[in-house]
């Protein structure tokens, strides 16, 4: 379903600061599948996020979604086929515009000139209602004024309005308090098996990362290290990994964060 | 003072400070919602006057304001240009388009810097002679801006309501966004600018004709004078939706030209303008910003009356 052959990345080529961020990284990802990526702080996991949906351009390699080459394609075209949630609560809406007017962009559809309907509009209050946030009474205020939480929520439903084929999550969670989490959290399996997306999930959670999802990725220094689906990543435990990655890479993982959570 | 001579202010007012405001219209197009200061304000705005008038002077009245809007367009496209296929900062395409467009202007209007009007039909002359002998026979002017403004600003309400002109307040708003809901946002940037200044040319053309003249400078300081509208009208209006906030542009476009008004019957001299208008928006830009950080400088300056150990400091 998504093909990375070979994909390359370094940031500030040339210079000191040279980053090999993805390094001759290969990454065959089947329909349907839902994949958790774990990895230390700079491993590459957003890194290969951005690279998927083209934030920015690789430096060599093919990127194939769904049998298509997208490689050179830009952004906003990918966006038809990609959903993306990050960190940042903020990033995913528009603060000065309401939350009908925010659905009504990533519906899509329609031609340049359209006007939103009023059936259309029952139809977002009916996304935003499953929420259970009481946003379906808040459809005309602006996203600004809602809580990091909540603007998560509503990117996420924006995100599978029109379902994507391939939804990325890059620690969508992260920033949210834990109760909110839960609930982002418990919402995004809901909408990911009720739409039967394909998934790539980056977290720091490594237990929940065993739980969730089919496949589990570990990531270091812009490669993939450690992969394991099926009966392989059955009954295998946050220890199994820490040393597994030892294994592989000959120093233990210096994570904290990643070790306490 | 008597009535009469306020009756006339208000009206000398109301006549430059709408034909002006669909100026402010188009900032709070490209400033408000596209987030892009569009530098090249004052240059469209001589270009519409200049299009306008030479389009006029050939004897073609109601077309002299299409030719306007047109050229504004073109400008306004330019612009865009620059600043999102040739990786030159917003700001400076504005600038630099601003500059070349003096050129521009002055090759419209044949080599001259001032053209004159007094015996050209322009729509002003139009209407004037349409409505000779009723009621309204003083008011032709005021006709011809109620409805250009009136048309502008239902035709921008209808436009911002499309999923267009959505994409075009997200795109100020997060560009991001605007990515990820498959839409470009350097498209967005390109209409967004070519629909203001196309309303600023259209500002320009009604104001040449309306004083039967235009000159080089017809346009210099707009850009200051239009922001100065805009954020009267954001103080007066405050917040609300985008008609009542438009709604407001235009209501800010008369009030700056009313106190200006009365600032002139108060002797102050008319070159005077675009200082008050330079000080009119940098209160209305740093007051905010100053009020934020009052409670700091009162702290620092030992004049809060909370700073002296007391419980709730």
């Amino acid at each position: 379903m998504l093909k990375l052959e070979h994909v390359s990345k370094t940031f500030n080529p040339g210079t000191p600061d040279a980053k090999l961020a993805l390094n001759d990284l290969t990454l065959h990802i089947k329909q349907g599948d839902f994949v958790t990526i774990i990895g230390a702080n700079g491993a590459g996991k957003s890194t290969l996020f951005n690279a998927i949906c083209g934030s920015f351009q690789t430096d060599r390699g093919k990127i194939v979604l769904g049998g298509e080459d997208i490689t050179f394609t830009p952004a906003h075209k990918r966006a038809k086929d990609i959903g993306c949630l990050f960190q940042d609560p903020m990033r995913g809406t528009a603060p000065g515009m309401t939350v009908e007017e925010n659905l009504s962009l990533a519906a899509g559809g329609g031609g340049w000139l359209s006007c939103v309907s009023a059936k259309t509009r029952q139809h977002f209050r009916d996304c935003v209602a499953q929420l259970d946030m009481g946003l379906e009474n808040r459809m005309t205020q602006p996203v600004g004024l809602l809580s990091g939480g909540q603007r998560q929520a509503l990117t996420l439903v924006m995100a599978t309005l029109v379902p994507p084929r391939l939804l990325l999550l890059d620690e969508h969670t992260a920033a949210l308090d834990p109760g909110t989490a839960d609930k982002v959290l418990s919402l995004t399996k809901r909408v990911v098996s009720e739409n039967k997306l394909t998934c790539l999930m980056i977290t720091h959670n490594m237990g929940g990362a065993l739980e969730l999802g089919n496949r589990t990725l570990m990531m270091d220094s812009g490669r993939v290290v450690l992969d394991f689906e099926g009966e392989q990543r059955k009954g295998l435990t946050v220890d199994d990994l820490l040393r597994l990655f030892k294994q592989g890479t000959g120093r233990a993982l210096d994570n904290d964060r990643m070790l306490l959570s | 003072m008597s009535l009469s001579a306020i009756l006339s202010l208000g009206q000398t007012s109301l006549e430059l400070g709408l034909i002006c405001s669909l100026t402010v219209l188009s900032l709070f197009l490209s400033y408000s919602m596209l987030n892009v200061c569009d530098l090249s304000t004052d240059g469209c705005f001589t270009l519409g006057a200049a299009v306008g008038a030479v389009v006029a002077i050939a004897g073609y009245p109601y077309l002299s304001l299409f030719a306007a809007m047109g050229a504004g367009i073109v400008s306004g496209f330019v612009t865009a240009l620059l600043q999102t296929r040739m990786g030159v900062d917003s700001l400076l395409a504005g600038i630099i388009v601003n500059t070349g467009l003096y050129s521009v202007n002055i090759a419209v209007m044949g080599g001259a810097s001032l053209l004159n009007m007094n015996k050209t039909v322009t729509v002003f002359t139009k209407v004037k002679d349409l409505i000779k002998g009723t009621a309204l026979s003083g008011q032709y002017k005021l006709i011809v801006a109620v409805v250009a403004v009136a048309i502008i600003y239902v035709f921008l309400n209808l436009f911002l309501r499309t999923r267009l002109g959505l994409a075009i307040r997200a795109t100020g708003n997060n560009p991001d966004m605007v990515r990820s809901s498959s839409i470009d946002p350097r498209f967005t940037t390109t209409v967004g600018l070519c629909v203001s200044n196309s309303f600023t040319a259209l500002s320009g053309c009604l104001l040449a004709q309306a004083q039967k003249s235009v000159s080089i400078d017809i346009g210099q300081g707009m850009v200051t004078v239009a922001l100065a509208s805009l954020l009267i009208g954001g103080t007066v209006l405050g917040r609300g939706g985008i008609p009542k906030r438009a709604f407001g542009v235009i209501l800010g476009a008369f009030l700056f030209r009313l106190v200006y008004a009365i600032a002139l019957r108060f002797r102050m001299p008319a070159y005077m303008l675009k200082l008050v208008s330079a000080l009119i928006v940098i209160i209305a830009i740093s007051a905010p910003y100053l009020k934020r950080r009052l409670p700091e400088l009162r702290r620092r300056f030992g004049r809060d009356p909370r700073e002296g150990g007391q419980a709730d400091a």
